[in-house]
């Protein structure tokens, strides 16, 4: 093996970071790495039954949360724990019922460690299930056996993959109050397939269970003997967490100029970023944008190595071969694959708040590290995201509507669009009054290209 | 410096660090004044050896801020002073004893110390004027902390509002802040007690001793085991006995439990969190329960 990466550094470390097996549940030999996942669907299909069911079979829930939300539940009257509770852990949450916002909860299996996403179902769903599944490796949509696919179903799911998420995922529950039958699953299966089909999304996966009863959440069940497939925790340890997106290049966003002046570092200057993309090579061609200079890597380190090479995810710096002028803000791209450089932006734009976004508007934009003024140049299509169809010109943006959006910008930035890169492709605009997050894009296109690498 | 051994994939530990570091490369070229908040736990010992990892070989470009209660344990203030001094920081200890004989908190006798933190720890950032404060909490910990964002936005009173908190999307974190106000910023967010402790393993890290099985005159009060000290006087009933113990979390001795342990190893201890059934919180911390929602009244007022 000739390249070498820098997820292990010095050996010694290994030594100690190796947690026994015996007993800990937890290994790295398996170590599958993170899977962060997003849940949808509404409010009585499950979905804290279901996930209840999965922190509980993991054990990640203790016995005084678990008290505590059964002491709760008892004072409200329930005949039943309610494990929504445990995650609806504020006062205006529990004094309401709801869950206000989404909330994170983890769990680990020897295979791998959990992130979940859970976002509520509620009226504000959309804004809710765009932060959920802006950073989701997979998104599970949660549909009712008894009722089949519903708008809201629907509506998840082309969120989802208005986000690109990798992964889709169905789960068909309460196969219990269904007789388990094969055929009420395999119907909403299709109609599913069918829907995914027209999305145009990737990769596609179908469970039948029962969160109640736990058939195929950690175990597959006898109670339905015509599945033949996976567990639905299996699948959600072997899911590949690679990027799928068609990610074309190396993208290393600047976050920080190390300059240590002094010292054995007097002369030291390296760029402190994450791979968001690709991966950086030493000796590799690179471009720095916006300012088109060519140059090359002569090192990658980290704090106790250096390395050969860089990885998707990794945090590290970057020294240059040349003494070229990089700050922070500035990308640096494979050279043979850069972006391209623009001063205008057609994305698809999730609107986050109640006033509404209009033309001529002006707004702050961040994309990866660089913060540039924006103005709305126009506005296109409004999204429906019930049926998919896209009205003519729209006047404004609405709260939780999505739409098409040409902005122009103060500076230009290094962009590509979020199909092929989701770091690069993406940007939240800022209120610059109330410095509030009020809107989330996804770049579509660029116009107006200055150049092209 | 070692050139390093090969690997496929990135690890979780490998991609919560790197998350960790872009965070706190973030909080240092956006803030004005960024400063980390240390208590010396493990957590904060943690959020130290990532912000050397994110600006090596450079310093670290921000300091340290206790809140020292005037009940820390010595074992932990000596690690404190350990790593001050290896890595060269600043560290600036704002005093409960020293708020209170300047009349910025009141002690009347019933607020325990670490409700006299919030006013402490307020004053202290208004005063040094620092935009930004890095916590090492945790969302795993406690229901309301489960709820907060990476980036928490305090008003001018220092104040958290649950219900008017900015949407996190990607990894764009939005730092924007008006006068007065400042972002509490928790890098840790997504980690958990076990990835803490495998970490800890993993980069062999200097952590109070405290954590680690010892005999201890410990006294039991509300099914927790307290410290036996000047600042905690027995009251009728309680008796004090030499127990072998270990500290889940550390903080104001007069509230901190510590569990019967004798696990004297971070593999050993990974191997006893692995099948706890209590959260190191439910299990340690009197200030949690005062009521169902004491964290989020806490963090409401300031507290981190």
């Amino acid at each position: 093996m000739s390249a070498d990466t820098l997820t292990t550094t010095d050996p010694s470390r290994l030594v100690a970071g190796a947690p026994s097996t015996s007993g800990s549940g937890v290994s790295t030999d398996l170590d599958l790495g993170l899977l962060r996942v997003a849940t949808a669907g509404s409010v009585d299909d499950g979905k804290s039954t279901l996930i209840g069911r999965l922190l509980l079979d993991s054990k990640a829930i203790f016995e005084d949360q678990l008290e505590a939300v059964e002491a709760t539940s008892k004072a409200k009257g329930h005949d039943h724990t309610d494990l929504a509770l445990l995650t609806d852990g504020l006062r205006s949450e529990r004094e309401q019922g709801i869950t206000i916002d989404v909330a994170y909860r983890y769990f680990a299996t020897p295979r791998r460690k959990f992130i979940l996403a859970d976002t509520p179902g509620h009226a504000q769903y959309t804004r809710n299930m765009v932060t959920g599944a802006s950073t989701a490796d997979l998104g599970l949509v949660l549909v009712d056996a008894r009722h089949g696919l519903t708008e809201q179903s629907r509506r998840h799911t082309v969120l989802l993959s208005l986000l690109q998420v990798p992964h889709i995922t169905l789960v068909v529950n309460k196969m219990d109050l269904v007789d388990y039958d094969e055929a009420v699953y395999t119907q909403i299966r299709d109609d599913f397939l069918t829907f995914a089909e027209q999305l145009e999304v990737p990769a596609v996966a179908t469970f039948p269970i029962s969160a109640l009863a736990g058939d195929n959440v950690v175990a597959t069940s006898d109670a339905m003997p015509w599945y033949t497939g996976t567990s639905l925790l299996e699948h959600l340890e072997t899911a590949e967490n690679a990027d799928l997106f068609e990610s074309k290049g190396a993208r290393f966003p600047v976050q920080y100029v190390i300059r240590p002046q002094q010292g054995e570092h007097r002369d030291y200057r390296g760029y402190a970023g994450r791979v968001e993309a690709g991966t950086f090579t030493v000796g590799q061609e690179v471009v720095v944008l916006p300012s088109g200079v060519r140059t090359s890597i002569a090192g990658i380190d980290t704090l106790d190595a250096t390395h050969d090479q860089a990885l998707t995810g990794q945090s590290v710096t970057l020294r240059l071969a040349d003494e070229v002028d990089v700050s922070r803000g500035d990308l640096i791209a494979d050279a043979e694959h850069a972006p391209e450089v623009t001063r205008e932006v057609t994305a698809t734009i999730c609107w986050m708040t109640t006033g509404a976004l209009h033309s001529r508007q002006k707004l702050l934009l961040k994309h990866t590290t660089r913060t540039v003024k924006a103005v709305v140049d126009g506005l296109g299509a409004r999204l429906d995201v019930n049926t998919l169809e896209r009205d003519g010109e729209a006047s404004e943006l609405g709260l939780n509507e999505v739409g098409t959006v040409s902005l122009r910008l103060s500076q230009p930035l290094a962009v590509d669009a979020y199909a092929t890169h989701r770091a690069t492709g993406s940007f939240i605009l800022i209120d610059p009054a109330t410095g509030n997050t009020v809107g989330a894009g996804m770049i579509s296109s660029t116009h107006g290209v200055e150049y092209t690498i | 410096m070692p050139t390093a051994a090969p690997q496929a994939a990135l690890t979780h530990l490998d991609v919560l660090e790197s998350e960790s570091i872009h965070i706190i490369r973030e909080v240092a070229a956006e803030f004005e004044r960024p400063v980390l908040m240390f208590s010396g736990g493990k957590d904060s010992i943690v959020m130290l050896r990532l912000a050397e990892r994110a600006f090596a070989p450079a310093k670290i470009p921000f300091g340290l801020l206790q809140v020292d209660t005037g009940f820390d344990f010595p074992e932990v203030l000596a690690t404190r002073d350990r790593w001050v001094e290896r890595l060269g920081i600043d560290l600036h200890v704002a005093s409960v004893d020293q708020a209170i004989a300047d009349g910025i908190v009141i002690d009347d006798g019933k607020t325990s110390r670490n409700r006299l933190q919030i006013g402490t720890l307020l004053h202290a950032i208004e005063e040094r004027g620092y935009t930004a404060a890095f916590g090492g909490g945790r969302r795993d910990e406690e229901k309301a902390r489960a709820k907060e964002r990476i980036y928490s936005h305090r008003d001018d009173f220092g104040q958290w509002d649950p219900k008017n908190q900015r949407p996190e999307l990607w990894s764009l974190y939005n730092g924007r802040i008006h006068e007065g106000e400042h972002m509490r910023v928790f890098p840790l967010s997504n980690w958990t007690e076990l990835d803490i402790w495998q970490y800890i393993g993993r980069e062999q890290l200097d952590i109070p001793e405290i954590y680690y099985s010892h005999q201890r005159r410990v006294f039991e009060r509300d099914g927790m085991l307290l410290t036996a000290s000047e600042h905690n006087p027995l009251r009728p009933g309680e008796v004090a006995s030499e127990r072998t113990v270990r500290f889940r979390t550390v903080g104001d001795l007069t509230l901190t439990g510590c569990v019967e342990s004798t696990a004297g190893t971070v593999e050993e201890i990974i191997d006893e969190i692995s099948i706890a059934r209590l959260t190191e919180r439910g299990a340690t911390r009197g200030d949690d329960r005062f009521s169902e929602a004491a964290m989020e009244d806490r963090k409401k007022e300031g507290y981190f």
